[in-house]
């Protein structure tokens, strides 16, 4: 059974807020992961992790490298997991 | 050359988590030792340890201070905010001015295990994460330090077994003493876990007497079986003299003497030469006299052979006026890369409260540890000056001497 996209946003969300201690009121598709979100390149290597324990794939630096916004983010991971979806 | 002054200190340990609290436990010869019992199912010889709360830091330090901050870091982090407290420095001061980090540590062995243990498993380094790097390496607390509290002068860590943190205080001496900084955080930590020293329970070094946790550290008393482990975290801030009255900081005592040497011989067996001649050459760093010596705070660890020769090191000193000795490794167990640096703050301590705490557990000399004047209740006491050694593995020998300011 595929994840639906709503359920897959909820969970990056909780993960930022859990896990890269991201404040709740910063979470918005149009923020930008490194400046408005703070997320450094340290902060990737863990995001790697987390995405892997918590979904289950791998992410690869080469497809993150147009991933700019949480909206980006939130795309990249629903077509990892769900790939068939437009 | 310069004066070196202490005007701040702070302590996280197996016998009180400030200043305030191992005071009391100084002066109430109270043991910090329990049984772990952990230990004894992951096949310890022995799992007596000293042990303390681990600091709630989340709230405190973001997430990034604290991803890559080991355990001891962040012992290591309380005791340097209760000393720059003490010693009156704030953050705005600290990202105006040059202030150093020198501090012992010798290990980090949780971090190293449980990246090795991800890598084994996961087969793939990227599932280690980001923060396992910062904590596994001995520099892993003066590197964690700097970057949270903003320092700008110098910043490295000094290895030297369980003298560790007496020699990061002798050579933060030296650099103040010769100008090259004015203000140096100097310090010791040390990790409380099973993964650190289980390798040491190999060498049959830890006391046994599991049934008396209490009593197990029973340094030079003629019954004693071995050391206990223990942790935690001590700061000391040295600073020069001239910058501490300009600062108008409270003066905790002064460092006159630092001696050193090594023994050339044992790996792990401690001889007599070598801390004499590390004695002799604090007395003559300092310029003063054995008499002018009113308390020694001994490495002691509670082991047969090391109480044994440094009885007869101290005795071969000292033998012409014998002060008061005493270990506090009776109450705190063997606080190993911290306890240099904690034993100066003890000792300090008991001179500005001019007391000097018990050997607990001293029941009965022997042959050599007699010939020593061990303080066995509290004694209420001025203390001038006293000297703080420190041995470690390899035959590396400290001694550090303070005068009362």
């Amino acid at each position: 059974m595929t994840m639906q996209n709503e359920a897959i946003i909820a969970k990056i969300n909780q993960l930022l807020i859990d896990e890269i201690e991201i404040e709740e009121n910063q979470i918005n598709p149009s923020a930008n992961l490194k400046k408005d979100l703070g997320i450094d390149s340290l902060d990737f290597v863990d995001l790697f992790v987390i995405i892997d324990n918590n979904f289950g794939f791998k992410m690869k630096a080469e497809e993150m490298a147009d991933v700019k916004t949480l909206q980006d983010f939130y795309t990249y991971v629903i077509h990892r997991i769900n790939p068939i979806q437009p | 050359m310069k004066r070196v002054v202490i005007t701040g200190m702070g302590i996280y340990s197996a016998i009180g988590k400030n200043l305030a609290e191992v005071k009391e436990s100084l002066y109430q010869g109270k043991s910090g030792i329990i049984l772990d019992p952990a230990r004894k199912e992951m096949g310890f010889r022995s799992a007596l340890t000293g042990m303390v709360e681990r600091p709630h830091l989340k709230g405190v330090l973001d997430r990034r201070m604290r991803v890559g901050l080991p355990v001891q870091g962040e012992y290591a982090y309380v005791a340097t905010l209760e000393a720059l407290q003490t010693a009156g420095i704030d953050q705005l001061f600290l990202d105006k001015h040059e202030v150093g980090i020198l501090y012992g540590n010798d290990s980090s062995a949780v971090p190293v295990v449980e990246s090795v243990d991800i890598l084994r498993n996961k087969k793939d380094t990227m599932m280690i994460g980001s923060g396992y790097i910062f904590q596994s390496m001995n520099s892993t607390v003066s590197m964690n330090l700097s970057v949270i509290f903003r320092l700008k002068g110098v910043n490295f860590t000094i290895s030297g077994a369980c003298a560790s943190g007496s020699h990061a205080l002798g050579v933060g001496y030296m650099m103040i003493r010769q100008g090259l900084q004015d203000i140096i955080i100097c310090g010791g930590a040390q990790e409380i876990n099973a993964e650190s020293t289980a390798s040491f329970d190999a060498l049959n070094a830890f006391s046994t007497r599991e049934a008396e946790p209490a009593k197990a550290s029973r340094p030079f008393d003629r019954d004693r079986d071995g050391l206990v482990p223990s942790g935690g975290a001590a700061s000391v801030i040295l600073e020069s003299y001239e910058s501490a009255m300009k600062r108008g900081a409270p003066i905790l005592g002064e460092l006159i003497g630092y001696g050193f040497s090594s023994n050339g011989e044992h790996i792990s067996l401690p001889n007599v030469e070598g801390p004499v001649r590390a004695m002799q050459n604090a007395l003559a760093d300092a310029g003063i006299r054995p008499e002018s010596i009113d308390y020694i705070n001994a490495h002691a660890t509670s082991t047969p052979a090391g109480d044994s020769n440094e009885a007869r090191s101290i005795d071969t000193v000292f033998g012409s006026c014998k002060p008061l000795v005493s270990s506090t490794k009776s109450m705190t167990g063997h606080e190993m890369w911290m306890g240099g640096a904690s034993e100066v703050i003890y000792s300090t301590l008991m001179m500005n409260h001019s007391f000097i705490a018990p050997n607990i557990n001293l029941e009965n000399t022997d042959e050599h540890t007699s010939l020593l004047n061990i303080a066995t209740r509290t004694e209420h006491r001025e203390i001038r000056s006293f000297l703080s050694n420190s041995f470690g593995f390899g035959g590396t020998n400290s001694s550090l001497i303070v005068r009362k300011a």
